[in-house]
């Protein structure tokens, strides 16, 4: 717990060797693997979280293709059963535990938190790189449970008893593999919290964070107040079917439903680890291409922890079919349409932020606007399912799927996609090709209402999710949901090639391509190893424009 | 590579966060003992009979003490004693160590009536009695793993002191070793009512 800052390490070393003039390159006699894989950096740990959260992002979509090819024709085609039970937990439990929920702060969080707060490193360096380690391991074993045992978890990623208590597959490695991942989680938002309440630099006040920091803020506090959930949770599944202590088994006494309760008090607020950082994102974005200072940052800020603290309250409304009483549904279809306020509000302010501004299309702005347009649609059928009446009707159907992509695909996969654009130049020093950039945005933004639009009619037309087959009523609706998978992959393929290409041999950039104010754009790209020669004082909100001159 | 700028307020600030983490993977726990305390009242009084007061209420006691000395260590520290401050810490491992003995010893009686989970004589008795069991090895065998750490903790502490790492000048890390045992103490406060005293 007590490690400390390694202030001034790089100067120090830099009397002996001339130090690397930036975080890419290692100091002479200290290259090759090992000088990053166990590297304290932040920079270079969320670079390898970046990678590596790529590598599993690649994996699940082909997972996730197979899936769609499966479904383009009713019948028993391509799949087995058991195998496409399998795929698609494979599926969900790589997507949801080591792509979504690390992806944004596990990557740029811990590139550009310390740097927005004129930090050299985050408060605890180590415990920073084992965090990643966590990662490795977590993922490691969930690739070891699907190749070892009785085969791969075949439960869907939400491991619900009764049925994983007994089926057979590999299930046990599987949750022990989540609570792995689940510990990396905390360790990343313990560090998050503790660096921006000790690390801030001078003159950088609460209300002159940007709102990227606060919204990893809110999301740090989530993560170590509702993960420690999740790992009871995880251990319970293991204890029962290792232990056989029965705990969920009705046949002895014990109750399903307090399963689902203790899934979902982790698992919901789960969904605001995986959106607030993504709105953050947008928060950056938005005012650098308006060029103007952001409409309403304090009701932004304020939102975040309102959608953390509320976001903790609704997590039965996953449950009204369960078998809840009344009272109970009632409250939770309540909380969660309160929810939806803060969520809204920033909508809001992104908006009016645009509005009258001095727009520059760039590729970051047009994801992030992809983010508005897909985060609406996801937000308002949220509450189509929160009400609970309607929830009845479209309860486990493709409705409840197409809602969760176009929240957690089309808003944090496209905040993603937005960071990536918004921040490539700063972390690798040149930059892609920005036409390319555009086109691709709008293959992958047709691909993803063509995949996942058709999703919402047949859920309304009562078809359940997982199922491996269907009635030929659905079939046009999933042929056309399959051939947008297609379109999306296409896309997504040319914008990572694109990306490549513009590490590769983009041009060279200098420190502040886009006109930002916030404090990242003050270093050299990419940043020197230890961030700021020397501490800065801030003296000016992070969307202050004034005085702020993109350089090319 | 000289550690310069010790965050100390830092490493508190850390530490505390890591110890809510520790008490809401309890927390689960808890809430899973309160729903079915609710449902299986009679059951759990029944069961809690079963239960050992005098080596509960021993190892209350073993490591209420702990902390106490513990507690005393950081202060011998601090008041640059390293002798009494290795010696206070060398009896909390004991003492972590006498309270493990114990348990096992519990847990050996209980198998040997055959009361472990899923055993045929708790499945032929009521539902309710069960799940009080399984409860219990849950919550007492997680609190019996924390317990292990902790001691395991304060060994590496007390090599770091040995080798001049944890000083009286730096001392966070023997304070975060105890604000670690004082929640595993704490947690125990809250089990040993629950189950030993509830009959």
């Amino acid at each position: 717990m007590s490690d400390a800052i390694e202030r001034g390490k790089g100067h120090a070393q830099g009397q002996a060797t001339p130090a690397p003039a930036n975080f890419l390159e290692s100091a002479p006699g200290r290259e090759g693997i090992t000088s990053w894989i166990f590297s304290t950096d932040h920079k270079r740990i969320g670079l390898l979280y970046l990678t590596l959260i790529m590598v599993m992002f690649i994996t699940a979509t082909i997972l996730g293709l197979i899936l769609r090819l499966k479904l383009m024709t009713p019948g028993n085609t391509l799949l087995a059963p058991q195998t496409y039970n399998a795929t698609f937990t494979l599926h969900g439990v790589i997507m949801v535990f080591m792509v979504v929920i690390p992806s944004i702060p596990a990557s740029f969080g811990n590139i550009f938190l310390p740097i927005q707060i004129g930090a050299e490193d985050v408060s605890f360096p180590r415990l920073n790189n084992f965090s990643w380690w966590l990662y490795v391991t977590g993922a490691v074993l969930a690739l070891v449970s699907i190749f070892t045992g009785n085969g791969p978890p075949d439960t869907g990623w939400t491991f619900y008893v009764p049925f994983s208590e007994r089926t057979t597959t590999n299930v046990s490695l599987a949750v022990i593999a989540v609570f792995i991942l689940g510990f990396s989680s905390i360790l990343t938002g313990l560090n998050f919290i503790t660096t921006i309440h000790r690390l801030r630099a001078p003159g950088m006040t609460w209300r002159r964070l940007p709102l990227f920091v606060w919204s990893l803020y809110a999301t740090g506090w989530i993560q170590v107040l509702a993960t420690p959930i999740l790992g009871i949770t995880a251990l319970l599944i293991f204890g029962e079917r290792v232990l056989h202590l029965g705990l969920f088994d009705p046949g002895r006494g014990g109750d399903p439903l307090l399963y689902q309760h203790l899934f979902w008090i982790y698992s919901h607020p789960a969904v605001y680890i995986m959106i607030l950082p993504a709105m953050g994102v947008i928060s950056e974005v938005i005012p650098v291409f308006a060029r103007k200072r952001i409409f309403g940052y304090k009701m932004i800020a304020f939102s975040s922890l309102a959608i953390a603290f509320a976001g903790s309250l609704v997590w039965a409304h996953h449950m009204f079919t369960s078998g809840m009483s009344d009272l109970a549904v009632l409250v939770f279809s309540f909380l969660t349409f309160v929810v939806a306020i803060p969520s809204a509000i920033k909508v809001f302010n992104w908006l009016s932020t645009l509005y009258k501004g001095s727009i520059s299309l760039e590729p970051p702005l047009l994801y992030a606007l992809g983010f508005i347009f897909m985060f609406s649609v996801g937000g308002l059928t949220g509450l189509v399912l929160g009400s609970a009446g309607t929830n009845i009707h479209v309860h486990d159907t493709y409705f409840v799927v197409a809602h969760f992509h176009y929240v957690i695909f089309g808003g944090t996969g496209l905040g993603m996609f937005s960071a990536m654009h918004f921040w490539f130049p700063k972390i690798f020093g040149r930059m892609y090709d920005k036409k390319q950039a555009m086109r691709s945005f709008w293959v992958i933004l047709v691909g993803m209402n063509v995949l996942y639009f058709p999703m919402f009619i047949l859920g309304l037309q009562g078809m359940p999710r997982r199922y491996y087959d269907y009635l030929p009523q659905y079939a046009t609706g999933q042929f056309i949901s399959t051939v947008g998978s297609w379109i999306l992959a296409l896309g997504m393929g040319l914008m990572f090639l694109n990306l490549w290409a513009g590490i590769r041999r983009g041009r060279p950039v200098g420190m502040n391509p886009w006109g930002g104010a916030t404090l990242e754009w003050t270093l050299s790209s990419p940043p020197p190893p230890g961030n700021f020669l020397e501490e800065p004082v801030v003296d000016k909100g992070p969307y202050e424009y004034a005085g702020v001159r993109a350089d090319d | 590579m000289t550690e310069q700028h010790k965050d100390y307020q830092g490493a508190k600030f850390g530490m505390w966060l890591f110890l809510f983490t520790e008490i809401l993977l309890f927390g689960g726990l808890f809430l899973l003992y309160s729903a079915y305390m609710h449902r299986y009242p009679e059951d759990f009084k029944e069961a809690g009979k079963a239960l050992d007061v005098f080596i509960g209420g021993l190892n209350t006691v073993v490591l209420i003490t702990s902390s106490l000395t513990m507690a005393l260590s950081i202060t011998a520290l601090r008041r640059n004693e390293k002798g009494r401050c290795m010696a206070f810490l060398a009896f909390t491992v004991l003492c972590a160590l006498a309270f493990l003995v114990n348990k096992f010893i519990e847990w050996s009686a209980k198998f040997g009536h055959g009361i472990f989970p899923g055993s045929p004589h708790l499945l032929e008795g009521p539902n309710g009695q069960g799940v009080f069991y399984s409860l219990y090895f849950a919550m007492t065998g997680l609190h019996g793993i924390h317990v292990c750490i902790g001691a395991a903790l304060m060994i590496f502490v007390m090599v770091l002191i040995r080798r001049g790492r944890v000083t009286p000048e730096n001392f966070g890390f023997l304070e975060n070793a105890g604000l670690y045992w004082h929640v595993v103490d704490l947690v125990w406060i809250f089990l040993f009512p629950l189950f030993y005293l509830i009959a």
